[in-house]
């Protein structure tokens, strides 16, 4: 029980941020979707990078980590710790850039201008909305788990037979979760969320040290375990990167491109006060994921030589497991608290599709001009609202079906990736066109399509299959298409890669074959130097 | 300079495929991975990138852009 009043007081704080930002906001549409654009520069970074972190830099990386070994970390840590700052300090300041001089708020209002064609900009909308609606379903059923396992004990009845219930059930925990991020979110608005994340970053590293440290001093150092683990030849392999193949590392590198391409982030990019609020973001980002990672990898191969043996959905709870044995009871309740932090990222994303509802939908139909601006506001409270609720509705109904919310986001971080070319040619290449971003989303969301039919259809192919092992899924075809456990590759690299490449050879071709774009919208994106 | 600087962030981009400690599993002090370290040091080697990239290809016309 100590646990949940834990995570109780951990939700009554983040409540208290949301309320307390109400009572500094002006309640302006600025103020409310992108905090007046004035976040202070740790602010900035902090919430920044909190945006972009799931329950899965936790406890998804050690799961993975304990069956695939230390190459999770080069696999998705060091690769974003190179891409993403690059994509903040060549994209993010420009849209920064843009928002502050055109007001911009969303991506889809950029391209619209940019590229001046309205249903261009719809069409973006309609895929990244899709794209982001799974990760807040996932949030808010996460958040149902949590406080059901949190809340746990057992009951011994009168013929002796134990059995555990909870004091919170998945229905209320999710209720809850889903109410306390609705309501910070829908008083606080984009400040409310930023310092939320903010927060909850702080708790994440304070977590994670403090976790780390106990569980060593627990253990008497890592070192016994490791040799240990280095002496047994099943579970060497973890030690290096054996079960991780060549082609599916490399492919690993194209992921981070996606995060740009979030609504969330790349809102978030329009709420710095100064461009210079960038500089500490982009030299600190790969630092902050470093911090995160680092400790839940090295843990997650540490307990694999601690409790040999768990399957996949077990080896997700590595980490409370770890802390339950290895530490105190009020340990266990940061680490809910920790948890609860990383499941409440959808926080972000309920804000950004908020946004991208008043914005390019609402106001970019003529709400805002007919209304006025305050109701602007309160349309995107009562969108808030509205997602929040749908979202615990389908986390209920659907709970029996996560397993096609989390491929839906799978599929999700390669969409994003491969949408990146667009934002690129956008804001660097002049000779760009409307046509050849239409072609670029096309193809993004028939590959998908393609992708995701292809998982299914080959689904059977996986029950002879043992790990690492892939098998042509045309055998006409032979190596182009294979599928193995994790998943369709092409030639043995991740979809990812040709949606990429895809994407940005029909932006190139496409734009080259069809008409530029008129002066006087280079003239407005493209200013001469001199006249900037 | 820039082109200095573009040449080594793909030179970095190229060296996060160390192939080299695929297989290796040295525990360096007795308790780290080499494969975990080298990736450990690559985020470091990253973030220094970064502030040399920062001072090089800041975008200083947006300097002037401020909150009105």
């Amino acid at each position: 029980m100590i646990p949940a009043l834990i995570v109780f007081a951990y939700l009554a704080i983040v409540l208290g941020i949301g309320i307390f930002a109400f009572r500094k906001s002006s309640g302006s549409g600025e103020d409310f979707f992108v905090a007046n654009r004035a976040l202070g520069q740790w602010v900035f970074l902090l919430s920044l990078f909190g945006t972009n972190m799931t329950a899965f830099a936790i406890l998804g990386s050690s799961g993975m980590s304990y069956q695939r070994g230390i190459g999770v970390f080069g696999l998705m840590a060091s690769s974003s710790a190179i891409i993403i700052p690059l994509t903040l300090l060549f994209i993010g300041t420009r849209l920064w850039g843009l928002g502050k001089r055109f007001g911009h708020m969303t991506q889809v209002q950029y391209f619209r201008d940019r590229w001046q064609n309205s249903s261009l900009g719809t069409a973006i909308f309609a895929l990244t909305a899709l794209m982001l609606v799974p990760y807040i379903i996932i949030g808010v059923m996460g958040g149902g788990e949590v406080m059901e396992t949190l809340s746990a004990y057992q009951v011994t009845s009168a013929e002796g037979v134990v059995t555990t219930t909870s004091w919170v059930s998945y229905e209320a925990g999710s209720a809850l979760v889903a109410a306390v991020v609705m309501s910070y979110v829908f008083f606080g608005g984009m400040r409310g969320t930023a310092w939320v994340n903010t927060f909850q970053v702080v708790l994440f590293l304070g977590f994670g040290a403090i976790a780390v440290i106990l569980i060593s001093a627990k253990l008497g150092g890592f070192t016994a375990v490791m040799e240990r683990l280095s002496g047994d030849p099943k579970l060497a392999v973890l030690l290096s990167r054996e079960r991780i193949s060549q082609p599916e590392f490399f492919s690993y590198l194209f992921i981070p491109l996606s995060a740009v391409m979030f609504p969330h982030m790349a809102i978030m990019c329009l709420t710095a006060e100064r461009v210079t609020h960038f500089r500490a973001t982009v030299v600190l980002y790969p630092l902050c994921i470093a911090a995160i990672w680092l400790p839940c990898v090295y843990l997650g191969v540490v307990a694999a030589g601690l409790f040999p043996g768990l399957d996949a959905g077990q080896a997700n709870d590595v980490i409370p497991r770890l802390l339950t044995q290895y530490t105190e009871v009020w340990v266990a309740g940061l680490l809910g608290a920790g948890i609860m932090a990383c499941v409440m990222a959808s926080d972000s994303q309920i804000m950004a599709l908020t946004t991208m509802f008043t914005q390019d939908i609402f106001t970019h139909y003529g709400g805002t001009k007919r209304f006025g601006d305050r109701v602007q506001v309160w349309t995107g409270r009562a969108f808030v609202i509205a997602i929040a609720v749908a979202s615990w509705l389908i986390a209920v109904a659907l709970h029996k079906q996560e397993g096609i919310f989390e491929l839906a986001i799978r599929f999700a971080f390669s969409g994003f990736a491969a949408l990146a070319p667009v934002m690129l040619a956008a804001l660097y290449w002049k000779r760009s066109t409307a046509a050849g971003a239409w072609a670029a989303v096309v193809w993004v969301a028939v590959a998908m399509v393609a992708v995701w039919w292809l998982h299914e259809a080959s689904a059977d192919l996986v029950k002879a299959l043992k790990p690492g092992q892939a098998v042509p899924i045309f055998p006409a075809l032979g190596d182009l298409l294979l599928r193995g456990k994790g998943g369709v590759t092409v030639y043995g690299f991740l979809p990812v890669m040709p949606m990429v490449l895809g994407s940005a050879v029909l932006m190139v071709v496409v734009s080259l074959l069809t008409r530029p774009p008129p002066q006087a919208t280079l003239d407005r994106y493209f200013p001469a130097k001199d006249a900037a | 300079m820039k082109w200095l600087l573009a040449a080594w962030v793909a030179v970095l981009i190229a060296l996060h495929q160390d192939v080299w400690f695929w297989t290796d599993k040295t525990l360096v002090f007795g308790w780290l991975p080499i494969g975990l370290a080298y990736h450990a040091g690559y985020a470091v080697a990253a973030a220094l990138t970064m502030a040399l990239l920062v001072k090089a290809t800041w975008p200083k016309e947006l300097d002037e852009e401020r909150h009105p």
